[in-house]
């Protein structure tokens, strides 16, 4: 097994250092669109977490056995599987918001992250670390999505997890929401305003023009 | 067993393996919990049934439910009541299977719906309980095209068939924060003693542009601002369940007296 810094750097690595969305700029489709409210985005990002720390798993666990011809089929088989196994069971545990993530939870099967966690690490890397880079990577994706998720939720609704943080005009409040943020470029604005942000205190993340 | 990673036979023998087991782990998933899942959505209904009529408070939702609410099914082209068990009937399934609908095409079709099911569920109310027999509400199950998504929406009318009591949309895909205000109950508050038939009995709801509602009217409600096509959605769902081919037989006979003897 891997040293204690090792694992430290394989979980925590892809929260800021090495962000599948911010540097890697992957997985960008579902974060434009479960980002408009923090709940979707929470239970988006357990979902995807989850699915890619079991897919990085599985597809280790048989890495010596998988014929390199169909190797992404064989990836895409594991992931399918698993993306439909959190889909039915957020539909039996969590009703409400399965209804609301719909389609998103299904596409999770088609997110980069996923696929190129297995393609890049779980084929080259043992079961136990290709697990905590799924989870590693699954933290950088859903702390992404849940910072983008707060200023959308609150300046585009005025509201947090629901709860009423910004009284609106429209309900005798005084604060005029920008409808803006809850349509899907906005989403856009915010990752780019985040990636400057995190380049301007990581300058070793700016790619070399 | 096999020399070789990528000869034919361990391909083969790699590629049935594996979805022999990923077969099994989903359709196991799917059923296990299908029962819970069923549950969920007969629930989910339930609750939304009974939030619309107001009747919605704390506690076990399927014996607020079982006391306050009599289900019963219609046939949408006479509007006499069905002699069906209610639980058995899988509305959504009807409205699409071309047997057990009509087929709806051009200007028929103004909520862009496609088929519309012959049977449909109706849901009374009893606000002091089923037995007392002192009806509150008709809630009627609606839906139509927004922009993107068919919205699905229960919408209450006193017992006499044509003031609104209320309107719930439960299920829709429209843009959140825009289109999806639809479900806001600010908004639907304002359907809220408004009429759904004017004197001469014809679709009556005016979606207004917002802010050109006229209070007084009994038929005009605000639309929605950044959502013209949703407005438009929820204006052609109303046009078509309250017109001919949508609840109208139904209502006639409500107001005729239809329920004053069940």
């Amino acid at each position: 097994m891997a040293s204690a810094k090792e694992i430290k750097t394989v979980l925590f690595g892809p929260i800021f250092a090495n962000n599948p969305i911010a540097l890697q700029v992957l997985g960008i489709c579902s974060a434009l669109a479960v980002t408009t409210k923090m709940e979707k985005a929470l239970v988006m990002g357990i979902a995807l977490t989850v699915v890619t720390a079991f897919s990085n798993l599985f597809i280790s666990l048989i890495r010596n056995h998988i014929p390199s011809s169909v190797r992404i089929i064989v990836q895409m088989t594991i992931i399918a599987s698993l993306v439909i196994v959190v889909d039915q069971v957020l539909k039996a545990f969590a009703y409400n918001v399965a209804k609301e993530l719909s389609v998103f939870v299904g596409l999770i099967i088609t997110n980069c992250i996923v696929m190129g966690r297995a393609e890049a690490y779980a084929m080259k890397t043992g079961p136990g670390m290709s697990f905590l880079d799924g989870i590693g990577n699954g933290l950088g994706y859903s702390v992404l999505l849940l910072i983008v998720a707060f200023i959308r939720e609150l300046f585009g609704s005025g509201t947090l997890f629901g709860v009423e943080i910004l009284p609106l005009v429209s309900a005798g409040g005084w604060y005029q929401p920008m409808g803006m943020m809850l349509i899907a470029p906005s989403a856009f604005i915010i990752i780019g305003l985040l990636i400057w942000i995190l380049r301007t205190f990581r300058p070793e993340q700016v790619e070399k023009a | 067993m096999f020399s070789n990673n990528d000869s034919i036979g361990k391909t083969f023998f790699v590629v049935i393996a594996l979805c022999l087991v990923c077969a099994i782990l989903v359709a196991t998933a799917a059923v296990q919990l299908r029962p819970k899942q069923v549950e969920n959505k007969l629930l989910d209904s339930q609750k939304n049934v009974l939030a619309v009529t107001g009747l919605l408070a704390e506690g076990n939702i399927k014996e607020l439910y079982t006391k306050h609410i009599q289900e019963r099914l219609v046939d949408l082209n006479t509007g006499e009541f069905v002699d069906m068990a209610p639980e058995s009937y899988d509305y959504r399934r009807a409205m699409k299977a071309p047997e057990t609908s009509i087929k709806l095409e051009g200007a028929d079709d103004m909520a862009s719906i496609k088929s519309r099911a012959n049977i449909a569920p109706v849901y009374f109310a009893y606000n002091e309980g089923v037995e007392s027999g002192k009806l509150s509400a008709i809630v009627l199950p609606v839906h139509g095209y927004g922009l993107w998504s068919t919205m699905h929406a229960f919408l209450a009318l006193d017992k006499d068939g044509n003031t609104i009591k209320g309107i719930n949309y439960y299920e829709q895909g429209e843009t959140a924060g825009l289109g999806g205000e639809v479900q806001n109950p600010k908004w639907t508050a304002q359907f809220v003693g408004k009429k759904l038939l004017d004197e001469s009995g014809a679709p009556a709801i005016k979606v207004m542009k917002p802010g050109n509602a006229n209070p007084a009217s009994p038929y005009e409600v605000d639309g929605l601002s950044g959502a013209t096509l949703t407005a438009k959605g929820v204006q052609n769902t109303f046009d078509f369940w309250a017109g001919a081919k949508g609840f109208a037989p139904f209502l006639t006979k409500v107001r005729d007296g239809a329920l004053n003897n069940g």
